[in-house]
């Protein structure tokens, strides 16, 4: 009970440093993971607004207002519970009875893309709006094919106005992913939990995960500001 | 021009309308450009000869009437706004030969003066990219502007940025070089270093349609002077004809004011 701090977080016998050290690794995958997919997604949903005429356009608008308008614990409820019933559906045909659940990454994963793809589904499409049509047009009147403007010219240029848009929607994300451990993910808040209630020692672990959650976000905040300057490279605007 | 008559056109025009909505833009142009010919279209704001310049690489779908390039019509079908290209690859491979110079430049932002330079050779015409360096950094020095090749765009004033455009154009080898008010956007002190480019083109035999204010440029440079008047051409001869003797009374006002 009077064990040291650095025990407690240590790597020795009655340290909690391997299970943090994993939650930690946990934390960082399923948010990566999730914001990789919300990238997708809202990618997708940009494209869908910007050329998609008033239906697709109007759907994907209504998305995003539902997505950014709801709780992201409802929507990972949502994704968890409703996973789980329509799989219990689906066993029930094949004979089988009770609660099944759905793996907590993969649930936890896909809850955080769809909610953050509706947050970089608006960075991507400002970031559109921002890019000079000029830009566009040389590249269509030097003959380029859709798909190689899309590559070569309007990707990187979109990137550009998006990267401090999107360091922003990772931020939110890596805090959404805290959100995860209600359905049983263990990742960093959980873990800290855990070891907080069964050595009670709620401080030491609580400011332990504390500390670890601003380190990534500290280490990203300077790995999005690394690409912020490459992507701007010639611009002339110092941020 | 009776001479060059016989060899097909470098680019025909022929009964081009465009509107956009209930505006009528151009009201039937035809027009045809020969090889080596220097024609410059001239015309108040809103006559409609920066558009009559972008429908002929399709940058703007016309409602209807055709374009050929070297005898080869474009192949066209109704879009949202007006006829679209119908065959990707062949609108692919005319762009490739029809080089255009914008008012503002348009240069990439996020690529150096070179890497412009080469992305159409390498990526539209996929050659090989040692050999397109060597030719970019020739057509840099040609141009004056060799000391910033790794410079990026912005970095330059407006008239060396032109001058980047104009040599990114003629990386691509084209057989028409369309030039869309290239000086407009210049301070006048910057004007002069790209018109003097444009003439050495001009000079070495280069078939060119520039939309222009450049009065002098039209008379001295080109070889052929058409004026576009609400949607028509009005004018369309010599320099020497249609500033000696102009037809109409609407360019008579035009070049006095």
């Amino acid at each position: 009970m009077t064990a040291s701090y650095f025990d407690l977080v240590g790597f020795g016998p009655e340290g909690w440093g391997p299970a943090l050290a994993t939650a930690t690794f946990i934390t960082l995958a399923v948010a990566l993971a999730g914001f990789a997919g919300g990238a997708v997604l809202g990618g997708l949903l940009a494209w869908a607004r910007i050329a998609g005429g008033a239906v697709i356009g109007g759907l994907a608008q209504a998305y995003s207002t539902v997505m950014r308008g709801i709780p992201d614990l409802l929507v990972i409820y949502l994704f968890y519970f409703g996973g789980s019933a329509v799989l219990g559906r689906l066993a029930a045909l094949f004979g089988h009875a009770g609660f099944i659940g759905v793996p907590a990454f993969l649930t936890g994963a896909l809850a955080i893309a769809v909610v953050s793809a509706a947050y970089q589904g608006e960075v991507f499409r400002g970031a559109h709006a921002a890019v000079a049509r000029g830009e566009i047009e040389a590249a269509i009147a030097i003959g380029m094919s859709r798909p190689q403007i899309l590559r070569r010219i309007l990707v990187p240029l979109i990137l550009r106005y998006a990267l401090p848009g999107l360091g922003n929607t990772w931020q939110l994300v890596l805090k959404e992913s805290a959100l995860i451990s209600v359905i049983g993910l263990v990742e960093l808040l959980r873990q800290a939990q855990i070891a907080a209630g069964s050595t009670r020692r709620p401080f030491e672990f609580y400011l332990t995960a504390a500390a670890l959650y601003l380190l990534i976000s500290w280490v990203s905040t300077r790995g999005f500001a690394l690409m912020e300057r490459r992507s701007r490279r010639g611009v002339g605007i110092a941020i | 021009m009776t001479a060059l008559q016989t060899k097909t056109p470098a680019i025909e025009i022929r009964a081009l309308h465009k509107s956009f909505g209930p505006v009528e833009v151009l009201k039937g142009i035809s027009l045809s450009a020969h090889e080596g010919e220097v024609i410059s279209i001239l015309g108040s704001s809103g006559s409609g000869k920066s558009t009559l310049l972008r429908c002929i690489n399709m940058l703007e779908a016309p409602t209807a009437g055709e374009i050929a390039v070297n005898g080869e019509t474009i192949r066209l079908k109704p879009g949202k706004a007006g006829l679209v290209p119908a065959d990707r690859r062949q609108i692919t491979r005319i762009r490739g030969k029809v080089a255009m110079v914008f008012q503002s430049f348009n240069l990439w932002s996020h690529m150096t003066i070179l890497e412009n330079l080469i992305e159409g050779p390498v990526h539209v015409h996929g050659r090989p990219r040692g050999e397109c360096i060597a030719e970019a950094e020739s057509l840099l020095e040609r141009v004056g502007l060799a000391d910033k090749r790794h410079a990026y765009p912005a970095r330059l004033s407006g008239g060396q940025q032109q001058r980047a455009a104009i040599a990114r154009a003629l990386a691509m080898k084209p057989d028409v070089m369309l030039f869309d008010e290239p000086t407009s956007a210049l301070d006048p002190e910057l004007v002069g270093e790209v018109l003097k480019v444009m003439r050495a083109l001009a000079e070495e035999g280069r078939t060119m349609l520039v939309v222009t204010h450049e009065m002098a440029f039209a008379r001295d440079v080109s070889s052929r002077v058409v004026f576009v008047d609400r949607g028509q051409i009005l004018e369309d001869g010599s320099p020497a004809e249609v500033f000696g003797n102009p037809k109409s009374k609407r360019f008579r006002a035009f070049i006095s004011s």
